[in-house]
């Protein structure tokens, strides 16, 4: 079976920082697949490589075995749609939910677009009721969920997840983190998730890369790091960080 | 232990057109020279409880208090200037994201050389040497280049380094630190934490950390409290944190992902009407 997405010594300089050093990865079809770094590791600059957002030196980027073309067709989005780190900066403020709902669906011209953003609504957990808000009147996890909804109104098969849970509190992420791995469920999606969070990561995911400097630097099943099975040093220092703080006995 | 910081049944209070928000009510703490955590969600309170300590609270804003004491001063009755002079030296605080908090159009070191110029009557030079000997305390390898550059040169961490520099250069008592590494990258955090955690422990300050996230405030303070929806929820020592009472306080730490733990999907937290009485 072909890979969902594959991505073979990937480019990307802006100017003349090189962002990512020739990076490949593999990610099967319904795999949920985890990008960790630091920030400048490059791994959202993967992501957006991906969706088109980044400016590609070389290299090949693969979906369901087919490369890419640039500009991205439409064909592309209805099959790769992407969630944003920011929920407050990844709506228009300025427009209804239901406008916002409306918008994918006009242009890859869905005709049922009233029952779709009631189906959608519904299947992000937030009902009707907040079909004529604006983005101000919603909370942060609240406009996470429309951002989810937006993303899955065209019925893609690759969601790009961009630290969808971040800019939210530990509750709320819970809440999110679940509705995501429900989501994944029932649709059968392939997820390609990326977090500075390592234990977001290993619960969301089944394989990770950790990336450093534009670079990865090792790749992991979470299982064995869950079982503390790594070998470089980085990704072990990053174990240690997510544990919190400790005082060493001076 | 004597006591710094004396804080009973603080308020604070914002009118809106729509009614007042009431974002504090009614937190009492005692501060003795301690590490405190406040923790809570966005919106619980804990930063306006860390402003109103500091006298940092919007003017339109009301705050009110039984007691608001700080080594015996009376903080709410005191007047501006007095304020300012406690601000900065006495009290001092780090605030989340060096990006926004330093002064964009003024080199690092000329920023903490204004800090302790303010607060003290110390020559340009006694300053600038002073400037150095804490940038080098906040384990700063090249100080002397750091002084030199402007806060967009530096990198997140660096500039966080600086800021807590500019904060303890006067050496206050009482440090608040407002989410000082929420902005930071992991492996930064527990560096900036450290070197926080040393000069703390050096100096026999008093600090307030402020945070969202429990697991980091109980692995660095001596005692944590839990603020919901401007309230104390509760108070509990940070090594007993485990045995936490409050449903709040256990579904707050029970909902985080943990690396080794298979827990699909994870529990959520159920919030209770009553917990906001």
């Amino acid at each position: 079976m072909t890979n969902a997405l594959s991505i073979s010594n990937l480019e990307v300089a802006f100017d003349h920082f090189r962002a990512l050093k020739g990076v490949s990865i593999e990610v099967a079809r319904g795999e949920s697949f985890g990008l960790v770094g630091e920030s400048g590791s490059g791994k959202s600059t993967l992501l957006r490589a991906v969706a088109g957002l980044a400016p590609v030196q070389s290299g090949e980027i693969r979906i369901d075995g087919k490369p890419l073309t640039t500009p991205r067709d439409k064909a592309f989005y209805r099959t790769v749609q992407m969630v944003f780190q920011d929920p407050y900066g990844s709506l228009h403020p300025r427009q209804t939910i239901d406008r916002l709902l409306l918008e994918p669906l006009a242009i890859h011209g869905f005709s049922d677009g009233e029952q779709r953003i009631v189906r959608a609504l519904d299947e992000v957990g937030l009902g009707s009721g907040f079909r004529f808000r604006y983005p101000h009147q919603l909370s942060g996890g609240q406009r996470q969920r429309i951002a989810i909804a937006r993303a899955l109104i065209v019925e893609p098969s690759i969601l790009l997840l961009d630290e969808p849970t971040s800019a939210l509190d530990a509750s709320v992420q819970a809440e999110v983190l679940n509705l995501l791995e429900q989501i994944r469920r029932d649709r059968k999606l392939t997820f390609v998730m990326v977090s500075h969070d390592l234990a977001v990561i290993t619960h969301m995911c089944e394989r990770l890369v950790v990336m450093q400097n534009g670079d990865i630097v090792e790749q992991l099943d979470a299982a064995d790091l869950a079982s503390g099975k790594v070998t470089q040093a980085y990704t072990d220092n990053l174990m240690r960080a997510s544990e919190g703080f400790r005082r060493t006995i001076a | 232990m004597s006591t710094l910081l004396q804080v009973d049944e603080l308020r604070v209070r914002f009118p809106t057109r729509t009614g007042t928000i009431e974002a504090v009510r009614g937190v009492s703490f005692s501060l003795g020279r301690e590490r405190l955590g406040i923790v809570g969600e966005s919106g619980s309170g804990k930063s306006q409880t860390g402003r109103a300590i500091m006298g940092l609270t919007p003017p339109h804003a009301q705050v009110t208090a039984k007691r608001l004491d700080f080594d015996g001063i009376d903080l709410l009755n005191v007047s501006a200037r007095q304020r300012r002079t406690l601000r900065g030296s006495r009290i001092a605080m780090v605030l989340q994201d060096p990006k926004y908090s330093l002064n964009p159009v003024m080199s690092v070191g000329r920023q903490i050389v204004e800090t302790l110029r303010t607060h003290e009557d110390v020559s340009r030079n006694e300053a600038r040497s002073r400037a150095l000997q804490m940038l080098e305390a906040v384990q700063i390898r090249d100080p002397e280049r750091v002084f030199n550059l402007y806060p967009h040169e530096v990198s997140g961490g660096m500039g966080q380094r600086a800021m807590i520099a500019m904060m303890l250069i006067a050496g206050p008592e009482l440090l608040i630190a407002d989410e000082p590494t929420s902005a930071l990258d992991v492996t930064v955090q527990l560096e900036v934490l450290g070197i926080l955690d040393r000069l703390v422990a050096d100096r026999g300050m008093g600090l307030i950390f402020i945070s969202h996230d429990l697991r980091l405030v109980s692995s660095f303070c001596d005692r944590v409290i839990v603020m919901y929806a401007g309230r104390i929820v509760e108070e509990i020592a940070a090594s007993d944190l485990a045995n936490a009472r409050h449903p709040y306080t256990r579904g707050l730490l029970d909902c985080m992902p943990k690396i080794g733990a298979d827990r699909h999907p994870l529990p959520t937290l159920q919030r209770q009407a009553e917990w906001s009485l």
